[in-house]
């Protein structure tokens, strides 16, 4: 705000400068110059009677000639002053008008009230660079489970966007260019408040450099990146940055999972899927030869995952140059029916449109279609505005990239364990992971879980940790009992405690708890608010362990103790 | 050459030069104190406080600082001298344009110090 008065006290020199002076010429002219009093005696106006009178001439207020009617020698200079206190004060207003229309000090003005809204937030709150797709549906997300979110987009007319959204917190956005370090710290980079950074302008570069600044001005602050080629992510890597995310290969390989481990995969899409959404269904793809169209940074990650899997692949692409692509490519862009006929789409059980032009996608897959109508059709969409005619297009899996990332960093935000879960559940078998769904879905009723963590610390849980110090065992089953009822289970699966030397996936409801213990949740939201309340509240966990309803209050414990 | 400065270092030693005028002559006499350049000596402060206005650096908000104390010192001259002559209806006295011209005495003196860091900040100024 400091900034804004500044700038303005110096725009407005000049015209304050030429107001004094048409005053003070004024002034002193209707104090010189010889007029005559009521008696008809020679008389001259004094300086008060003078700036009484520039005074309301300036205005153009006339209140008469006062004291004395004037002689013409004082009219001929009124009528100079009238003008002139006029077109100094014209010059004056209008110079504060342009001032406030002023695109630089307006852009001052929103800097200076951003600053001051992030200086002032008492909220933990993430810093989003870009806005684009991924970013709007993350900061949705986010702002629906009360997570404070900072906007840093270089285009104007993506703030406005963000702007006429309308989310559950409020939103503030800066329009600068986020890989400048002076725009992240105005962002508030280096308040206490701030919980981390996420990188998702769209370009690897600009993310890498965020990245870097982020590192270098407030090392311990976690920074979460998109990136697209695995070049810049080996990049971010060597530097540390916390969560490198590239959507390609986390399509690409849960795609793969669907081949040899469909419930591993739900497992993935359930975990990371978004609120109120509904329960994720798949139908299983065919094993056979597939064909991918695009051999770009999507294709390749495709090729990787499923080649592993041990699925021949055939590759369209219409720049063999520069794509590296294998020696029996085809070249062309799989838009028309010759290419695809050369590839072969007669005799394939599959087909990926993974290009980066949506039109192209789509008209691959129509044309695919035609030629063999038992294609299981696997489609890339990359802009969000076309997410009707996808719909409409009736394809087997659609993979959209801004989704996969948005939910992926809402996972790692919300739950930072998910991601140590995800992990250990890459060494279990499918077996393993048809249990887990079946628990879960056991629990959930047809819409998507939710998943969340719970430490078990005299912040997060103090009733627990109270019982622990104290000696008294607690179990994972107390938490996830009803308060109700000591019989009833909440609606909740735990998926992992994770202590100082061990993890314990999927551990049994017996499993004694001990202080420092990271617990994972997947359940329905009401079983997280209760077991919240559990963890806080003594008596309702000494409820659920003993069955025993203890009075709370002074009074009616000492009446109970008398009644033993 | 700062154009700037030398418009700035012109106004405060006018405002230094014109307030000393008004001041210099036997405190209690109303003869030796001009009105004109009461008003003059406001006029330039006045000026030479707006030209200060928005300056970020440590020296300029300094002046900016001793300009305005001079004005307010002018202004309640001037505001005393009116009061008398025009509310209480009453002739100037010894008493009150002794007052009035202490007032200025003190102006006297902001004036004094802008001038001071002005000439300090010249001093130190080097290219």
């Amino acid at each position: 705000m400091h900034h804004v008065f500044y700038l303005m006290l110096r725009r407005l020199r000049l015209p304050l400068i030429v107001l004094i002076t048409v005053y003070a010429v004024s002034v002193l002219g209707l104090t010189l110059i010889p007029g005559l009093d009521d008696q008809g005696q020679p008389w001259r106006m004094d300086f008060f009677h003078a700036i009484y009178f520039v005074s309301f001439l300036g205005s153009t207020i006339g209140l008469g000639e006062v004291p004395y009617a004037l002689t013409d020698a004082q009219r001929m200079w009124t009528t100079f002053v009238i003008y002139a206190a006029v077109v100094a004060w014209l010059y004056a207003i209008g110079s504060l008008l342009t001032l406030i229309q002023d695109t630089g000090f307006r852009r001052v003005l929103a800097a200076s009230l951003f600053a001051r809204r992030v200086t002032r937030s008492q909220e933990p709150f993430y810093i989003v660079c870009g806005y684009g797709d991924a970013s709007s549906l993350l900061v949705r997300e986010l702002t629906e489970h009360h997570v404070h979110c900072v906007v840093v987009e270089k285009d104007p007319e993506k703030i406005l966007h963000l702007q006429v959204e309308d989310f559950a917190e409020d939103v503030p956005g800066l329009c600068q260019d986020a890989t400048r370090s002076d725009t992240l710290i105005a962002a508030g980079l280096k308040q206490p408040c701030c919980r981390g950074v996420i990188a998702l302008t769209g370009s690897d570069h600009h993310n890498l450099t965020i990245a870097i600044s982020c590192k270098l001005l407030a090392p311990d602050l976690p920074v979460i990146c998109q990136s697209d080629t695995s070049d810049t992510a080996a990049n971010m890597d060597s530097f540390g940055t916390d969560h490198i995310i590239d959507p390609f290969e986390i399509f690409a390989s849960r795609f793969a999972m669907l081949f040899h481990s469909p419930s591993m995969y739900l497992v993935y899409e359930w975990m990371t899927a978004s609120m109120h959404a509904p329960l994720a269904e798949f139908t299983r793809p065919p094993g056979g030869d597939w064909l991918l169209c695009g051999f770009g940074r999507f294709g390749k990650a495709v090729r990787k995952h499923l080649g592993a899997e041990g699925i021949n692949m055939r590759i369209i692409e219409a720049d063999l140059e520069h794509t590296d692509a294998p020696a029996d490519t085809i070249e062309g862009r799989g838009t028309e029916a010759d290419t695809l006929i050369d590839a072969g789409v007669a005799d394939m059980a599959g087909i990926i449109a993974g290009t980066d032009n949506d039109a192209n996608n789509l008209s691959i897959i129509i044309t695919a279609r035609q030629l063999n109508s038992g294609l299981f059709t696997v489609g890339r969409q990359n802009n969000r505005r076309s997410e009707d005619i996808f719909r409409a297009a009736n394809i087997d899996m659609t993979m959209k990239p801004p989704e996969i990332v948005a939910r992926h960093i809402l996972g790692l935000i919300l739950a930072p364990l998910l991601n140590d879960f995800l992990h250990l559940t890459h060494d279990q078998n499918e077996q393993w992971a048809n249990l887990l769904v079946s628990r879960v879905a056991g629990v959930t009723e047809e819409v998507t879980p939710e998943t969340w963590d719970l430490q078990i610390s005299p912040l997060h849980a103090p009733a627990v940790f109270d019982c622990l110090i104290r000696g008294e065992p607690v179990t994972l089953g107390d938490l996830c009992t009803h308060p109700r009822d000591r019989e009833e289970r909440l609606p909740c699966v735990p998926l992992l405690i994770k202590r100082e030397q061990e993890n314990c996936l999927l551990p049994d409801m017996d499993e004694a708890l001990q202080g420092g213990d990271r617990i994972l949740f997947s359940g329905l939201p009401d079983a997280a608010r209760i077991i919240a309340h559990i963890s806080h509240d003594h008596q309702t966990l000494r409820y659920i362990r003993t069955g025993e309803d203890l009075p709370g209050g002074m009074v009616w414990q000492w009446l109970a103790r008398k009644g033993h | 050459m700062n154009l700037e400065k030398v418009i700035f270092a012109f106004f405060s030693i006018l405002a230094l030069t014109l307030n000393f005028g008004f001041f210099i002559g036997e405190l209690d006499d109303p003869t030796h104190h001009n009105s004109y350049e009461l008003f003059a000596a406001l006029i330039v402060s006045l000026i030479a406080t707006v030209m200060k206005f928005g300056d970020r650096a440590h020296i300029g908000a300094l002046l900016l600082a001793t300009s305005l104390v001079a004005d307010l010192q002018l202004i309640a001259a001037a505001l005393v001298w009116g009061f008398t002559l025009y509310a209480l209806q009453e002739p100037l006295s010894a008493t009150t344009i002794a007052s009035i011209v202490s007032l200025s005495g003190g102006a006297l003196l902001a004036n004094l110090t802008s001038v001071i860091l002005l000439v300090v900040e010249t001093v130190t100024f080097r290219r």
